[in-house]
């Protein structure tokens, strides 16, 4: 009898905690939400919104190429030094138009992103380590390309970073865009369920004769086009292209917000929208340590904290 | 030395071990044998301390006083050392090294002394009659004299009883000679061997004692010598020769509708290092062909080849007069050659996902149409099958990792036959599911074969084989040895062919 | 696949002797050898190439400067290459040593002890809280010591007024005397990194724990079977990472007399690169210290090379040590395969 009970209570505990694991990130916008809107000032304006999300807007594309790599049991380190390539890119081919720059730094990016890909899928080199690799070369690629800072002076790509349909701002709009087509993607395509199967069990989908090679390279691919177009987008908001800083740490932010999402680091799952959830909860975070005049510094260490709890919270569910 | 009276380890749904005695005497080398599942390993693990047997039944006793061990470590440190298949050292450290973790000798300042180190290791090997550089990394070795450095690490911690789990499944013949002649070393010296191994051979050649276990039980313990080998095989296979009732105890209903067409799957030569030696075998449409054999005779081996997940050294695989290139699961599959492996849950299931997506799973590049996801043919197909199959899940979004064994082994059979294929390979299909569930999988084996697919069956089952089986190729060794036909198939034949084949080397 | 020579013991075994078939096959060997001087050939083309074209190549202040600046990066890497070794990873180094420097020139206003202790305890605390997060919760290490790099700055952040303090070194104290004073020629911090690296070497080769951190590396099941504390010696190397991190970070600001704060970002892909290219397995369990040595000199040889061309950008150093750790792990897992098939 009270071994009965005993059960139901650990299985009791066991689903809340899953539903916390699955949930828990909505549940924290929310309580931020609430806590801003009751003791920050004007949190509740409309510019303050569109403030908050055209910053989340690029972490939020990196983090959805980053949920793929994770989907499959990976991870992918180079994505902040795409983004200072894209930058260097998109600086140098300006001159062609804004269109032909920035095809030529999402090409940029992919090409990184076939690169990882290659040297997982093909040579069988860790994730971490054929990521790592990239991150170190994209990066000083990137100041080869364009050694110092340099504004950018154009109107389509001032139109980009600043402009907006019905109030609502381009970066946002191509964000949401871009989180639709993953999730789209994800859900209903070939390649979604393959990628998904082999994330959870790499030797069944071998033996089912799915084209493991392939997913994986797209995956990588498409990881290394989203923080091209994440590079772009950034440099656009800050007219102006700056390779040293840009996208620096940005591995740790997507990373962080794939794992707040609920998308466990051992593979086989990909919730998108709990990725938006995450980037949106790690940008309110930010934003109410500063609102309340708390350092930088506060935010960071809050930040690696949170990490920390995420990765720690899905292990759990790992070993059950 | 080490004894277990009565103990039983239950899992949650499985009574792995059930009541059994067994003991290892000093200067003894006692086998231990049995089918897959019959709680070999799972005894193994309780004497060393990997699980805990189950509370309140049973006693175990070593060096005459009453044990329990927490942990591996624990069992080690007792005197109690296992020699895995897989050897368990660090490949990368020198062989020296390897022998003594942990226990360096050491000198000034407490920095290892690496010449004693090497002179110590040196004498250790070549008492064992192993003469490497001890020097040189442990993967530099072949498996044999790693699992003599293995051997020699045991026997260096005073180990008084030395469990080996198949240590001859990757040895060359001399490198089992020379095994042998450490074994019996460690006999004269008094040392407890328990010797695991499926190679009768063997058996009669190094072991003094057997006990066979089957479903949980030790069956049989006695003296190794004067055991008849039909005999032996019979305890193994679980039935007394000439005992087997022909008709009655499965589901089939006994020969297939063979036409005399071409053989849809004909593999010649499969030859793999340490698996196979040219093994040859067609199966015709509407054939069930069984694969018969010990456990470790090249059964498994035979049907990953044949679906390209076990790379060949050579041989060909022809299905349906086209060659299929070997090596390649996609190829094999593109071919008509579906696989349902031994291992469901390692290799076959995709534990996270639904029932309908482990469903539509290898087929789904004919369910798409420009990489999308055609969901109303998914769920047309998905729904045919779960009823065609009586696949029991709380709907086809249930989570395939959350079903029965039975009805895992049914998603993927659906899952293979969404594909149409025209060779299907059942390794094991009823293995660890429960009756009814293999009396329905029964079934249906026998309607694909009568829809005209070739079957390609393994089974430790004696009467699904023989039952279920039109032909049965006897595989030993990794060899093809005999193949029964027609009146032939009888388990009287089958455990005779698998007692008194030809010797040969191992592969 | 070689085969052991495996002699039976049988009597009419002996004096027939078996061939020395367990040598190994050339092309192994000859790979065991690229893995071991690789590096060290490289470095010594390097040179060559770099003197015979740069006239100020081999003057005795630019070998002074490059002794200097490899010092603090070989401190990183020591500790790295034991992390590395037990197949594990430390992004944490960076910050670390901006964080030791920071502190270090802090406490020097208290002393040369302060100085050298304060970032010495708290890298090493952060380094322990690596290794439990690690060892024992079982935390992948690439993410808990990323999240340890922003903790890390973040802390920097905070004890320095958010970046914009600044705290210098008093020139006339012992403790800047260890950045800046010179030893028959040649720089303290070239000492202190030698004298560290003859002390870790012996420590990875001839102690017990030196063993322990291979064995983790190279099979931890394994490790833990033989009865080695697989925790433990985690908890340790991400300790001793830490350490080496802030000390290096310490020396760094004794030699500047200042602790800047925006140094050390991207350090840790430089000290990975040295460790990696110096020969040590990225999956673990193989290396070696005097590797690591060789790989940071190559790493600021071609740096310096790079910055004496006038018309290359410093950037390309990355590039081409991007380049090289790519080549080198493609390499490595080339040879991990064919050792796994034998």
């Amino acid at each position: 009898m009270t071994q009965l009970t005993l059960g139901r209570v650990t299985a009791d505990r066991d689903r809340l905690r899953r539903l916390l694991q699955d949930y828990g990130v909505y549940l924290g916008v929310a309580v931020l939400l609430l806590v801003n809107v009751a003791f920050t000032p004007h949190f509740l304006s409309a510019e303050n919104f569109r403030t908050q999300a055209v910053q989340v807007a690029p972490v939020l594309i990196v983090a959805l190429g980053m949920a793929l790599a994770i989907g499959t049991e990976g991870v992918d380190l180079s994505v902040g030094s795409v983004m200072a390539l894209a930058t260097s890119l998109v600086s140098l081919y300006l001159g062609y138009g804004p269109w032909i720059a920035l095809l030529v730094a999402v090409a940029g990016g992919l090409v990184v992103g076939l690169a990882n890909g290659s040297l997982i899928a093909f040579v069988g080199v860790q994730p971490i380590v054929a990521t790592l690799a990239l991150m170190v070369a994209g990066r000083g690629l990137a100041l080869v390309l364009l050694p110092q800072l340099k504004q950018v002076h154009d109107p389509g790509m001032a139109a980009l970073g600043s402009g907006a349909v019905l109030g609502v701002p381009y970066l946002v709009l191509i964000a949401a865009g871009l989180a639709l087509l993953t999730a789209f993607v994800v859900r209903r395509t070939t390649f979604g369920r393959q990628l998904l199967a082999l994330g959870d069990s790499r030797p069944a989908a071998r033996l089912a004769g799915l084209p493991v090679r392939r997913v994986l390279i797209l995956v990588y691919a498409a990881s290394g086009a989203f923080a091209a177009v994440a590079g772009v987008l950034a440099t656009a908001r800050l007219t102006a292209s700056d390779p040293t800083s840009l996208g620096t740490l940005m591995e740790l932010s997507a990373i962080t917000a794939v794992v707040v999402g609920g998308t466990p680091l051992s593979g086989g799952r990909v919730r998108i929208g709990g990725t938006v959830a995450g980037a949106v909860l790690i940008q309110l975070l930010t934003a109410t340590l500063i609102k309340h005049d708390l350092p930088p510094s506060w935010t960071q260490i809050a930040q690696a904290v949170v990490i920390v709890l995420a990765v720690y919270a899905a292990r759990e569910r790992g070993k059950r | 030395m080490l004894s277990v009276t009565g103990i039983s380890k239950t899992f949650p749904g499985v009574r792995a071990l059930d009541g059994v005695d067994f003991t290892a005497r000093a200067g003894e080398v006692h086998a231990l044998i049995g089918e897959n599942g019959a709680g070999k390993s799972t005894l193994i693990k309780v004497l060393t301390g990997v699980y805990r047997p189950d509370p309140g039944e049973g006693t175990m006793t070593y060096d005459g006083a009453e044990a329990a061990f927490a942990t591996p470590l624990e069992a080690q440190h007792a005197g109690i050392s296992t020699i895995y298949q897989e050897v368990n050292l660090v490949p990368l450290m020198s062989v020296a090294r390897n022998l003594f973790l942990g226990r360096e000798p050491r000198g000034r300042l407490g920095l290892i002394d690496f010449r004693r180190m090497h002179r110590a290791a040196d004498e250790a090997l070549r008492e064992l009659g192993v003469r490497v550089d001890v020097r040189r990394p442990l993967r530099e070795l072949g498996v044999g004299a790693q699992q003599m450095v293995a051997l020699a690490r045991a026997v260096s911690v005073d180990a008084r009883v030395v469990i080996m789990d198949e240590p001859t499944s990757s040895l060359e013949p001399r490198e089992v000679r020379t095994l042998f002649g450490v074994i019996r070393m460690l006999r004269e010296r008094g040392i407890a061997v328990v010797y695991v191994s499926h190679r009768l051979e063997e058996l009669y050649e190094i072991c003094d004692a057997v006990t066979v276990l089957r479903d949980g039980r030790a069956v049989h313990t006695g003296p190794m010598a004067g055991l008849d080998r039909l005999r032996l095989v019979s305890l193994m296979l679980g039935r007394e020769a000439g005992e087997v009732r022909e008709e009655g105890r499965t589901e089939f209903t006994g020969g297939h509708q063979v036409t005399d067409a071409e053989p849809v799957l004909s593999a010649r030569k499969l030859t793999a290092r340490h698996h196979l030696r040219e093994v040859g075998l067609d199966v015709r449409p509407g054939e069930v062909v069984g694969l018969g054999g010990l456990l470790g005779s090249g059964r498994s081996g035979t049907a990953k080849a044949i679906a390209g997940a076990l790379p060949l050294d050579s041989g060909t695989v022809v299905v349906a007069g086209a060659p299929v290139r070997t090596g390649s699961t996609p190829a094999a599959i593109r071919a008509g050659i579906s696989l349902l492996p031994e291992d469901r849950k390692a290799e076959g299931i995709v534990p996270g996902l639904s029932v309908r997506e482990n469903i539509a799973l290898a087929a789904l590049p004919r369910l798409s149409r420009f990489g999308l996801v055609d969901e109303a043919r998914i769920d047309r197909i998905v729904d045919t099958f779960i009823q065609r199959l009586r696949i029991k899940a709380a709907g086809p979004h249930q989570k395939v990792g959350e079903l029965s064994g039975g009805n895992q082994q049914k998603v993927l059979l659906a899952r293979w036959l969404a594909m149409h294929p025209k060779v299907l390979l059942l390794d094991e299909p009823t293995r660890g599911i429960d009756v009814g569930a293999k009396a329905e999988v029964q079934r249906l084996i026998d309607e694909l074969a009568a829809d005209g697919l070739g079957v390609l069956l393994i089974s430790s089952d004696m009467e699904e084989l023989i039952e279920g089986a039109d032909r049965i190729v006897v595989l030993k060794d990794g060899a093809v040895v005999e193949e029964l036909t027609g009146e032939a198939v009888t388990a009287d034949r089958l455990m005779r062919a698998i007692a008194t084949a030809p010797v040969g080397g191992p592969a | 696949m070689t085969t052991a020579d495996v002699r039976d013991p049988a009597p009419q075994a002996v004096g027939a002797e078996e061939a020395a078939v367990d040598a190994p096959r050339p092309a192994e060997r000859l790979s065991a050898l690229a893995q071991q001087h690789g590096a060290l050939v490289t470095l010594v083309l390097a040179v060559l190439a770099a003197a015979l074209t740069f006239e100020p190549f081999l003057t005795a202040d630019n070998l002074q400067n490059m002794a200097l600046s490899s010092a603090f990066l070989a401190v990183v890497a020591l500790g790295m290459t034991f992390v590395i070794v037990t197949g594990g990873i430390d992004l944490s180094v960076g910050s670390l040593f901006a964080l030791g420097g920071v502190l270090a020139a802090w406490g020097s206003q208290y002393g040369t002890a302060v100085a050298l202790l304060l970032p010495l305890a708290v890298c090493g605390l952060i380094g322990v809280l690596n290794g439990v997060l690690i060892a024992r919760s079982r935390l992948a290490p690439f993410i808990v010591t990323l999240a340890a790099m922003l903790g890390a700055r973040g802390l920097l952040l905070a004890v320095t007024d958010e970046g914009s303090q600044t705290y210098l070194v008093d020139k006339s104290t012992f403790f800047a005397a260890l950045g800046q004073g010179r030893l028959l020629g040649v720089g303290v911090p070239v000492w202190i990194a030698l004298v560290l690296f003859a002390a870790g070497a012996l420590v990875l080769r001839r102690t017990r724990f030196g063993q322990y951190v291979y064995a983790v590396g190279g099979n931890e099941d394994a490790a833990a079977l033989m009865g080695a504390p697989v925790a433990r010696t985690k908890i340790t190397v991400y300790t001793l990472s830490g350490l080496c991190a802030g000390l290096a970070g310490a020396l760094n600001a004794a030699w500047l007399v200042s602790g800047v704060t925006i140094l050390g970002s991207g350090m840790e892909l430089e000290a990975i690169s040295a460790v990696v290219i110096g020969g040590t397995l990225l999956t673990g369990g193989s290396g070696f210290l005097s590797g690591s040595l060789v790989g940071v000199l190559l790493l600021k040889v071609i740096q310096n090379v790079i910055n004496q061309i006038g018309s290359l950008d410093s950037a390309y150093q990355q590039v081409v040590s991007g380049a090289f750790l790519a080549v080198v792990v493609i390499a490595q897992t080339w040879l991990g395969r064919r050792g796994r098939r034998t």
